[in-house]
């Protein structure tokens, strides 16, 4: 029915190298959505840390649970047409999936899969960048959204965004799934006759996916109160470093784990991760010393983010140089980029376009130029269509245009359709008073911090039985 | 009677404290303020968006003292709190009608 009757032809086994490293992978990725949350939750002011938290929290919950019911088998089930889709019924609940083998190297007509991996540790591998795509678009609408039509946008946005992206990009004919999708397989007889475009894991389906969705968000809510005019800045820049810590440690699975097995083609992704975030946060630092005079905590951790979106897509088929100039370009382009919030007036509130689109083309891109036999994939043995710089041409160039604007006008334009759905029903802005307030008082019920010592309930007494005798009501409530 | 309020930098306020010591008083009420006088504040710059901020941290102290001790102690505080760097503060000095201690009621001096 897929990839594993495929493989089960030539008596499929499971590689225990392969899964235990996948399944470190998945965990590593897992862990970047918390580190998220601390990224995002540094950034924004002390009374909405908590909802911007929330935000990335409860993609774990929505998306993790929709994943097993049609996540997976829209994403990576039979393929219902041109690559577009893949059938949600045909593994609804992870049927089928729990005793498949995938083979890590794609089986073909005359070769088996070599060791392979279980079926649900590509399931666990595949959530975990699905929660965090879901995730990142939270970024647009920092401070002003309400929860519920958040909850209910990442089931939506998951299902009619990502999963079809994540099965245009990652499934592979033959490899995942039987008939996989249009990006992601070379040219044959695909939509548009298969693009062909490298994306390692998911330059496309996560990071312009997660931007330009970001974008659409951000124009469908509107602007912050005070946006451009009063000081927004960040309330706690040490969560900030540390979210970043987190996403750095984290991306090494993102990425590596993308390979799909512990081998060669894994630690040459391991050192381009490495390389090209070295340089991103360089590159960022260097910007803002000539722009504004400083070397910023700030700056630093949004070059690493910087540098780690870009080489997501770039990371297996760029040689170390590559990853070192991807870097570099991402890192000084993505500093300049956060400034076209305030020039477009559109408020992205924690540069989800100017990070995660921006660096997301710059790497995805750069493959069309950068892409040689020396890199990881090529070292693995594996074909690689070398970019303009090595004499391949302007073809890889044009497949990585094909591939990034096709997923950054098809999220952009859903994106803003069920924003606006959402919005126009159940409200996807908390009111004026709430907004000043703070959202994490009006959405949670929770302060994050009590810095006065008098908002403790110190002079509090009468304020306290208050919130004894409402909390009662609130019990008695559903009885 | 006289109500000295000094503010002054954060890190100076030790040597105040200990510089009034030394001087006998043998109270004061100390608190958190912030605010900004003719230099403004500082500006701070968040990926490249520049935020100026007015109020900076200062701390207040306040002293309730006899008529004729007023100006030393102004004077104390004045040496003990001056750094000659921009941002050292103001001192000033108020009269007050009557001071009363809560525990034992006395008014006036003897309240002090």
């Amino acid at each position: 029915m897929n990839a594993l009757t495929l493989a089960a032809a030539d008596t499929p086994f499971i590689d225990s190298g392969n899964t235990a490293w996948v399944l470190a992978a998945a965990a590593l990725v897992l862990f970047m959505t918390p580190g998220l949350a601390l990224f995002y939750g540094g950034m924004v002011r002390t009374k909405s840390v908590l909802n911007m938290m929330m935000m990335s929290f409860i993609s774990m919950g929505t998306v993790g649970t929709v994943w097993i019911l049609w996540g997976y088998s829209e994403a990576f089930g039979p393929d219902v047409g041109g690559g577009l889709i893949g059938n949600p019924f045909t593994h609804f609940g992870l049927k089928g999936v729990l005793d498949a083998i995938y083979g890590f190297v794609p089986a073909t007509k005359t070769a088996a899969a070599a060791g392979g991996i279980p079926g649900p540790a590509f399931v666990a591998f595949q959530v975990v960048f699905a929660i965090i795509a879901v995730a990142l678009v939270s970024g647009a609408i920092a401070d002003r959204a309400k929860f519920t039509a958040w909850t209910v946008f990442t089931v939506v946005w998951a299902t009619l965004v990502y999963f079809p992206a994540a099965h245009w990009v990652f499934a592979f004919s033959g490899y995942a799934a039987q008939t996989g999708g249009w990006i992601a397989n070379k040219a044959g007889g695909m939509f548009l006759g298969g693009a062909g475009a490298y994306d390692f894991a998911g330059g496309t389906a996560i990071h312009i996916n997660a931007g330009a969705a970001g974008l659409a968000l951000a124009l469908v809510l509107g602007k912050r109160i005070g946006f451009a005019k009063e000081p927004m800045r960040p309330h706690n820049l040490t969560l900030v470093m540390i979210g970043a810590g987190i996403l750095w440690f984290g991306w090494f699975g993102f990425n590596a784990g993308s390979a799909l097995g512990a081998g060669a083609q894994a630690a040459g992704v391991w050192v381009n991760t490495l390389a090209a975030t070295c340089t991103a946060m360089l590159g960022w630092l260097l910007v803002e010393k000539l722009r504004d005079g400083h070397f910023t905590s700030l700056g630093a951790a949004s070059g690493i983010v910087a540098g780690l979106v870009a080489i997501t897509p770039a990371c297996a088929t760029v040689s170390p140089i590559g990853a070192l100039i991807v870097g570099l370009a991402a890192g000084a382009g993505c500093a300049l980029a956060v400034g076209l919030k305030f020039r477009f007036g559109f408020d992205d509130s924690l540069d989800v376009v100017g990070v995660h689109l921006v660096g997301g083309l710059i790497g995805t891109l750069l493959i069309g130029l950068l892409a040689t036999k020396g890199s990881p994939t090529g070292a693995a043995g594996l074909t690689v269509n070398e970019g303009l710089f090595y004499g391949g041409g302007l073809s890889q160039l044009g497949a990585q245009a094909l591939g990034a604007f096709s997923v950054l006008i098809f999220s952009f334009v859903v994106t803003y359709l069920i924003g606006l759905a959402i919005h126009k029903t159940m409200g996807f802005r908390v009111d004026e008073a709430d907004e000043a307030q703070g959202v994490d008082l009006s959405e949670h019920a929770e302060t994050a911090y009590d810095l006065s010592g008098l908002s403790g309930g110190r002079f509090g007494s009468g304020s306290a039985v208050t919130t004894t005798a409402s909390a009662k009501t609130k019990e008695g409530a559903p009885a | 009677m006289k109500l000295v309020t000094a503010i002054i930098k954060p890190h100076q306020l030790d040597e105040v404290k200990e510089a009034l010591e030394a001087y006998g008083i043998s109270g004061m009420t100390v608190s958190e303020v912030s605010g900004y006088g003719r230099q403004r504040g500082h500006s701070e710059v968040y990926r490249g968006a520049e935020y100026t901020v007015d109020f900076v941290p200062k701390v207040r102290v306040e002293v309730l003292v006899d008529d004729i001790d007023a100006t030393s102690v102004a004077d104390v505080i004045l040496k003990a709190a001056q750094t000659g760097r921009i941002g050292d503060g103001k001192i000033w000095t108020v009269p007050v009608d009557d001071v009363v201690r809560v525990r034992t009621g006395e008014r006036g001096v003897d309240a002090l």
